[in-house]
């Protein structure tokens, strides 16, 4: 199944959706627009995880660290210089991008489980200093009022402007998904020995991989503090990196859209469940154990099964695609 | 063409080569026998950078590429297949084998070009050749043994080699799919000039299609020389085909 870039059967309903969000802010009430925003912001950062998690194979349990590097760097920048929005804007996800390469760089040398145990430890270390440094971060007490510009500073202006961001940034994820570098990337999620069998220097590949997906989850970070005008520890505590790690299992790791889907679902049971109980996470955890016995590939990894079987069933017209080269 | 010379590596104790000897012409085709356990598989990870020698030295093309991580091994032009069907599960056939070839014309580090688009007439040639073309579009992981093997092949094919190391090509197969499939390598040695060097349990197989058959025995090469010396050497006999029932 070799999916083209600009197949109209992929691109129609993504463009339906993309209408259909540009419109809503104008009929639903403006807590709804609010959490559409959030979901916004966690779907893009479990679609980052996922670049490593569900294509690259990797165990990168402390993802939500690099959130909150971009999301403490841009309200940093924003307050103690004097530097434009733009260029806080455009630096915050690179010092994000950096803090992945240098974490990436040791994590790498190990494989599968010791890589999740040291990833762990030092993305720990990293929230340690924003609880710690007080005089820089105020500790638990986090920042907040950060001078976001007016023209973005309501809620409606703060969804259209992630939503631009968002889309841009699924483009982008999109592209280099079923670029030769994604495609290696996903050989060598399945079968890193081989892929090195045949020329390809896995570990630099897979730091790259990690480079780019935390650039990705810096831009979420920044998108958060546009939205909350604030940031605090919790962005780069564990806890919220096991949650965006269930989003990519909830919603299909190996698909390229399910994370966005596993955000939906997450935000939406926090808010309205929420209300209710402050046990909420236990319907997760619940929905999760459900998850792994029948949809151990997500449900948009289910929804793509379906799609092949039935490609099959039609004769598969579009089978012999290679054969004319 | 490669050169083994005096290779030795043990794990915890356990010598697992010791004193190996090979020479590969190019052109040729070399089996390497043995009993289970003998080193052969051993031996194709050392020369391959998967496993570095204790000692000993491994010379392709007149350079030492012993101490070679395997990605740069793979660059000199040594391509391998794996006893255990090596593949790419969840990728179709049809990239299974296009990650070898962008990574022979060193694309893979390209983010920006749709991948689908590239490599696409190597890939489909190299498919057609092992004769998967039809299989293009499924899953590499719903093939059938057989197939896997000959995608393992594939694979190795991608990367254009010059020497092609083969680790039991033919294991598990029925006896028609392993008749198939050393055709096919005959055909590559033939029609690419491929230098092949394989390793073999089945030994109708390995006397029929070799020019050249070393024999490993507890980690040692007992001789290296064509199929009938090899058949009326009398260390052979005792330590293996003596033996026999060894199919």
């Amino acid at each position: 199944m070799q999916k083209s870039t600009l197949n109209p059967n992929v691109l129609w309903p993504w463009t339906l959706i993309l209408v259909l969000l540009i419109f809503l802010p104008f009929i639903i009430p403006r807590f709804y627009t609010y959490i559409l925003a959030v979901i916004f912001v966690t779907a893009l950062l479990a679609m980052s995880l996922n670049m490593v998690v569900g294509h690259g194979g990797l165990f990168q349990f402390h993802h939500a660290v690099f959130y909150g590097v971009g999301a403490y760097a841009f309200a940093l920048m924003l307050m103690k210089t004097a530097m434009p929005m733009w260029v806080c804007f455009t630096v915050s996800p690179f010092i994000a991008a950096a803090a992945g390469f240098l974490i990436g760089w040791f994590c790498v040398r190990l494989a599968n489980l010791y890589f999740a145990m040291l990833q762990i430890s030092l993305g720990s270390l990293i929230w340690a200093i924003a609880f710690r440094w007080y005089d820089l971060t105020h500790g638990d007490d986090g920042l907040h009022g950060v001078p976001i510009p007016d023209w973005i500073s309501s809620t409606s202006g703060a969804y259209y402007f992630i939503l631009f961001f968002l889309v841009l940034c699924l483009i982008a994820m999109y592209i280099i998904y079923h670029s030769p570098f994604g495609t290696t990337m996903q050989a060598i999620r399945d079968n890193p020995a081989r892929c090195s069998a045949v020329g390809i220097n896995v570990r630099r590949h897979q730091l790259t991989a990690i480079v780019i997906a935390t650039f990705f989850a810096g831009v979420a970070g920044v998108l958060f503090v546009v939205l909350e005008h604030s940031v605090f520890p919790d962005l780069l505590f564990w806890v919220l990196s096991l949650e965006i790690f269930i989003m990519c299992l909830l919603g299909g790791w190996f698909t390229f859209a399910g994370p966005i889907l596993g955000a939906a679902v997450t935000v939406a049971l926090r808010t309205f469940v929420g209300i209710y109980t402050e046990y909420w996470t236990l319907i997760l955890g619940i929905l999760l154990i459900l998850l792994i016995f029948f949809l151990p590939e997500g449900v948009m990894g289910l929804f793509q099964r379906k799609l092949r079987n039935r490609r099959y069933e039609e004769g598969a017209p579009g089978k012999r695609r290679h054969a004319q080269g | 063409m490669l050169k083994v010379e005096r290779l030795y590596k043990s794990f915890d104790g356990f010598v697992a080569v010791s004193g190996a000897e090979l020479t590969v012409e190019q052109g040729q085709l070399v089996a390497v026998i043995g009993p289970n356990g003998a080193g052969k598989t051993t031996l194709f990870n050392l020369i391959t950078g998967m496993l570095k020698a204790d000692r000993g030295r491994v010379v392709f093309n007149g350079e030492d590429i012993s101490k070679l991580p395997p990605h740069e091994v793979c660059r000199k032009g040594i391509s391998r297949s794996f006893q255990i069907a090596n593949i790419f599960h969840r990728l179709t056939v049809f990239k299974n084998v296009q990650v070898a070839v962008l990574s022979q014309q060193g694309k893979s580090g390209n983010l920006f070009r749709p991948a689908h688009r590239m490599a696409v007439h190597e890939t489909n040639t190299i498919l057609e050749s092992v004769g998967l073309l039809e299989k293009a579009d499924d899953l590499a992981g719903s093939l059938s043994h057989g197939d896997h093997r000959i995608l393992e092949i594939a694979i190795a094919l991608g990367n254009q080699p010059r020497m092609l190391i083969l680790d039991e090509p033919t294991a598990g197969m029925s006896p028609d799919e392993t008749a198939a499939t050393m055709a096919l390598i005959r055909r590559l040695a033939e029609s690419q000039g491929l230098t092949i060097l394989f390793c073999e349990h089945d030994m109708d197989v390995v006397f029929n299609t070799a020019q050249s058959i070393m024999v490993m025995h507890y980690g040692k090469t007992i001789i290296q020389a064509k199929p009938e010396e090899v058949r009326a050497n009398k260390d052979v006999q005792d330590a293996y085909l003596g033996g026999e029932g060894d199919a």
